[in-house]
């Protein structure tokens, strides 16, 4: 079972990407999704948030306890949901949006300049379709066929395309950064023979994008 | 005209599955004032009903709402309307005369926690007693509460089904979070939703007794304008439909009222039982709370604890015989329920004594947390 939380601002498409994500694995990745979401005046504007329950089977208690996923797309949301997050867990963030305090040891971090990303193919209000793709390519809990088959019905017809695009643009990023972090492991796994270069490699991931 | 039954898999809130189970019920009609959790029904049968010939009109209130229903009703379609809390309350006058009248249609309560205005976003099942006897006078209805989206498609058609047979307005007891939740829901094929209808006069019109019951004990119903007789009232009302204020005519429709619900309780009354061949601690629920007890009864038998789960799906009329028969065998009831023990007070009733009802009080709001069930599961076995 997986308990996810996508959370942010009013207006960011954060109920949205809960009924992405629940749709994707329900219809078209043969699993139980179950998505509530937070519903109230505290909602519109401020922190907000959809929580999904993915599981094999039927999924009975309708809320998360424990989040193993905590995705956040501003700073509010990011304080207020970041202490359920499981000591395990994984954190997955808007870069730009969102300052880390410091963690817990064992949480795994991921940021995506999401909203910049989407700045950058014309309009922000793709942001969380790139957060989306991001997320998939990160958790492996949904697939992106699934993700992209889920898309109509819940996107406009006409900007369909751009937001596979923005999706992919996100999903693209968050591979490549898993792939990255499995090089950086085996290189600790081995440890080379000389000391490696104090400059090498030390471009930060959003600048070798642009 | 686009087609009533969306066949197919879809990912929808338990609001707009009741929707889509009404339009594939065959409802054609629907009048509503819009109030939280319940608005989103009214949302899409106002973007559906148009589609299938259907009408759609926001009342100026639930008073009205409920009137606009019974009205329509007797047109010859089939009528829904949906609301929470304080619009229950509102329709509680006019619930009666749905029963009085004997008028088929279908009201869905998507509750919230009251009393009053309450918690208007979050959930409750505070309502249940209310459904049963909130409006003057004494009366049977049906209620059915749903526990999932998928439930809230098939009870509301289960829903039409009693109402058009027995002529009476069923309640669809559903609540904030099973309205608001999306999960995926199946929509069969059109020719696979059995569909009932309204038992229809035939013979003489000029002989034609308005409310002579038929062989199940309802009187067939005409609609407004085909030629019949029909006159429709609230007062007390002989066999004609004529007002007589007698106490031979009262105790004659009260017969009939009663009859047609008590005498017809195995075709109306649906449960379902999970692990309950050697349970000895039964949990009863309905609605949301049927998810949660799911998930104590599961974590109960992984520790050894021998517990089960009565579910009503129909929780009025109150499945008494099933419980008594219950009571004999098992050593308690456990009843979570978001309310501080209306239907707990049921079970106990029907218990007799013989089997403690041991309540799981939670004043609505949020869903229990499992482990509270479980505790109680854990103590009752003691």
């Amino acid at each position: 079972m997986n308990e996810i939380r996508f959370s942010g601002y009013g207006g960011q498409g954060i109920i949205r990407c809960g009924l992405i994500t629940g749709k994707a694995v329900s219809l078209f990745d043969n699993k139980f999704g179950t998505m509530t979401q937070s519903f109230g005046p505290e909602a519109r504007g401020s922190a907000c948030s959809s929580q999904v329950v993915i599981s094999e089977d039927r999924v009975l208690y309708p809320y998360i306890t424990r989040p193993e996923i905590l995705v956040s797309m501003s700073q509010d949301a990011y304080e207020k949901y970041e202490p359920e997050l499981r000591a395990d867990g994984i954190l997955i963030y808007d870069t730009d949006l969102v300052r880390l305090k410091p963690l817990r040891a064992q949480i795994k971090v991921y940021g995506v300049p999401s909203t910049r990303f989407a700045e950058e193919m014309g309009n922000r209000i793709f942001a969380n379709l790139v957060m989306l793709g991001f997320f998939t390519g990160i958790s492996q809990v949904v697939s992106a066929e699934a993700m992209k088959k889920a898309l109509p019905g819940l996107v406009p017809k006409r900007f369909l395309e751009l937001n596979i695009r923005a999706f992919e643009k996100g999903y693209d990023y968050g591979i490549e950064l898993l792939a990255k972090e499995k090089q950086e492991a085996q290189k600790e796994a081995k440890p080379p023979e000389k000391p490696p270069l104090p400059e090498a490699k030390k471009t930060p991931p959003r600048k070798a994008k642009q | 005209m686009k087609p009533a039954v969306r066949t197919g898999s879809h990912y929808i809130t338990g609001d707009v599955a009741c929707a889509e189970g009404a339009i594939a019920a065959g409802c054609r009609f629907f009048g509503a004032y819009p109030i939280t959790p319940a608005t989103e029904v009214a949302e899409h049968m106002a973007e559906r009903l148009p589609d299938v010939g259907g009408t759609f009109i926001q009342m100026e209130d639930e008073i009205a709402a409920i009137a606009s229903i019974l009205g329509a009703s007797w047109t010859g379609v089939k009528t829904m309307t949906a609301t929470s809390g304080p619009g229950f309350s509102l329709m509680m006058e006019n619930l009666g005369l749905g029963v009085c009248t004997e008028t088929p249609c279908v009201i869905v309560n998507v509750q919230r926690t009251g009393p009053s205005t309450g918690l208007p976003t979050q959930t409750g099942q505070g309502d249940m007693m209310q459904a049963r006897w909130g409006s003057h006078g004494d009366y049977e209805l049906i209620a059915i509460a749903p526990s999932s989206p998928q439930d809230c498609f098939y009870h509301t058609i289960l829903a039409f089904n009693l109402s058009e047979k027995y002529r009476v307005p069923v309640l669809v007891m559903a609540d904030e979070i099973v309205g608001h939740m999306s999960e995926k829901v199946v929509i069969p094929d059109a020719k696979e939703i059995t569909l009932v209808s309204r038992p229809k006069p035939k013979g003489r019109k000029d002989r034609f007794r308005l409310y002579e019951p038929g062989p199940n004990g309802v009187a067939p119903m005409p609609a407004i304008g085909e030629g019949y007789n029909v006159h429709v009232t609230g007062l007390t009302h002989d066999e004609r439909g004529y007002p007589s204020m007698t106490v031979e005519a009262q105790e004659q429709m009260m017969a009939r009222l009663k009859g047609k619900i008590r005498n017809n309780l195995d075709d109306i009354i649906h449960t379902e039982e999970y692990l309950m061949e050697d349970a000895d601690i039964v949990i009863v629920s309905y609605g949301i709370s049927v998810r949660t007890g799911l998930t104590a009864v599961d974590e109960a038998r992984k520790l050894g604890y021998k517990a089960g789960l009565f579910r009503l799906i129909t929780v009025w009329p109150f499945p008494e015989g099933r419980i008594k028969a219950l009571a004999k065998k098992v050593k308690a009831f456990v009843v979570p329920e978001l309310n501080l023990g209306q239907i707990r007070r049921e079970v106990e009733r029907c218990a007799f004594g013989r089997a403690p009802a041991i309540g799981v009080p939670h004043c609505g709001g949020w869903v229990h947390d499992p482990d509270d069930i479980l505790k109680t599961i854990k103590e009752a076995a003691r």
